[in-house]
């Protein structure tokens, strides 16, 4: 058995998407203009959450888009695994918006930067700012978040789980460390 | 479900689940169409050379839009203006495209069993256009994922497909896929059109044209090819209109929301009138559309196929 350990439990993952949602506020001074983008898969749950969230502190609703990656990947030809293709349902114009892109583990970075290409091939946003619930380091290229839930170093031998009760029946961050 | 062929030769050859993988993989693939910058990045830096031994217009032009889209770089090859020409033969022609590192040959011939064989010999991907009387696994697809599309699920859909099924790589990919993924399918033609033992692909046979529409949900119109009988094409045309043809009076009889499908070039008053294939039923025109997201993903899907890999290895 993989040996693995809480980094945070439900109630802390409930607390991260409030104090976020407050920042996001906060940062854009209100919801005008404001739009969440949610990476698939974990990405869009937790995009919906904050979407929640906001509305509770502001009352107003803010449009949330889906966001699929698969086609602006860089390690196409090299994964041994073959991906699959989901629909991107961004069905609102990101044109001069601010758009907060939404995922679950920051890591290498190079998931948000197929993002950004992606966002950008849908139009001209007037910002694009980053929200994770994890970041766990190890970037490889210069990318960096505006919101964190948690920030957890971590070493390479280890990987970061997060299960959300939407797809996974449980809210819970794991550390995980490979055998 | 893993795709792992790097071939598209037929849908004989494919199992319900490797159908159905292509046809949600075009589903996500349709909305890049509708953006302002039409374009995907994943086949960038991939070559797709499309060999083209038969005249056909819009089924390359389609390939060649939905290769771009995904950011390949595409060459067209029409044999009437190459070595084929000069002699050169099919295999030679497939491993020189090959000696210049393209990635995927899409094949359009006129003898059945062509894009097979041009498969076997090359480790590069081939995707089948069209060859001889034999497979058109992309119409068919297009025109399953339409129907999808409009009625939700292909499972237990009577479907009847009218024209020359005897010649029709169109009706015999139909049929192979439709079955596949639980349709029942009609055949209706005159006699003359219908090949011997086909009831063997799981089709039923009709000659009466009224009787294949009643309670059909889709009928798919294959176009009629008089022109190559010259200067006698004109009364055949006539009567078959009048026994075949798809009208509005025919239309009337049967279910009130029949998709009408036709994979083109139109015949106007041979096959189909005018006012059916303009009319409410009609979805002709997004086959077009739908043409393009199906061979996309098509693409995408070779472009990663497994065996290709360990054929590399070697």
């Amino acid at each position: 058995m993989p040996d693995k350990s809480k980094l945070l439990d439900k109630e802390a993952i409930r607390r991260s998407i409030v104090r976020i949602a407050h920042e996001i506020l906060e940062k854009n001074k209100g919801t005008d203009d404001l739009c969440l983008v949610g990476i698939r898969s974990r990405g869009v749950y937790l995009a919906e959450r904050l979407k929640a969230a906001i509305k509770t502190i502001d009352e107003k609703e803010i449009p949330v888009g889906i966001l699929d990656i698969t086609l602006y990947r860089d390690d196409l030809s090299l994964t041994s695994s073959q991906p699959v293709v989901h629909k991107t349902e961004i069905d609102f114009d990101i044109a001069d918006k601010n758009v907060v892109l939404v995922d679950d583990v920051l890591y290498t970075g190079r998931t948000i930067r197929a993002a950004l290409d992606a966002l950008i091939d849908l139009g001209r946003p007037r910002s694009i700012q980053l929200a994770v619930l994890i970041d766990r380091g190890h970037r490889e290229l210069p990318i960096r978040p505006d919101y964190v839930g948690k920030n957890i170093p971590t070493s390479l031998h280890e990987t970061v789980e997060v299960r959300l009760m939407e797809v996974d029946g449980a809210d819970e961050a794991l550390l995980v460390k490979k055998e | 479900m893993v795709w792992t062929r790097k071939d598209l030769l037929g849908l004989d050859d494919l199992s319900r689940e490797e159908i159905e993988l292509i046809l949600s993989t075009a589903d996500s693939f349709k909305e890049v169409s509708t953006r302002e910058i039409k374009k995907v990045p994943a086949l960038r830096g991939k070559t797709v050379v499309n060999l083209f031994y038969e005249p056909s217009t819009r089924t390359r032009v389609s390939f060649e839009v939905a290769a771009k889209r995904l950011s390949a770089d595409v060459i067209n090859i029409e044999t009437e203006t190459s070595s084929v020409k000069k002699g050169e033969t099919l295999i030679d022609t497939g491993t020189n495209i090959q000696a210049l590192n393209a990635d995927i040959i899409v094949i359009r011939h006129n003898y059945s069993g062509a894009a097979m064989m041009l498969a076997k010999h090359l480790h590069i991907s081939v995707v089948n256009a069209g060859d001889g009387w034999h497979e058109h696994p992309t119409q068919a697809l297009l025109d399953m994922f339409t129907l999808k599309e409009k009625l939700g699920n292909i499972q237990g859909l009577k479907v009847s497909i009218v024209g020359d099924i005897a010649h029709s790589r169109v009706a015999r990919s139909n049929i192979w896929g439709l079955i596949k993924l639980g349709a029942e399918v009609t055949v209706c033609a005159p006699k003359i059109l219908i090949p011997p033992a086909i009831e063997e692909m799981g089709v039923r046979v009709s000659h009466d044209i009224e009787e294949a529409l009643h309670n059909a949900d889709a009928v798919n119109v294959l176009r009629m090819q008089f022109e190559r009988d010259g200067e006698n094409a004109f009364p055949k045309q006539v009567e078959y209109f009048k026994n075949f043809g798809i009208t509005k009076e025919r239309l009337q009889k049967a279910k009130k929301n029949i998709i009408v499908m036709h994979p083109g070039p139109l015949n106007r008053g041979i096959e189909i009138s005018s006012e059916v294939a303009d009319g409410a039923n009609s979805v002709i025109l997004e086959q077009v559309t739908n043409g393009i997201a199906v061979r996309m993903a098509v693409l995408f899907l070779v472009a990663q196929g497994q065996d290709k890999k360990h054929e590399n290895t070697d």
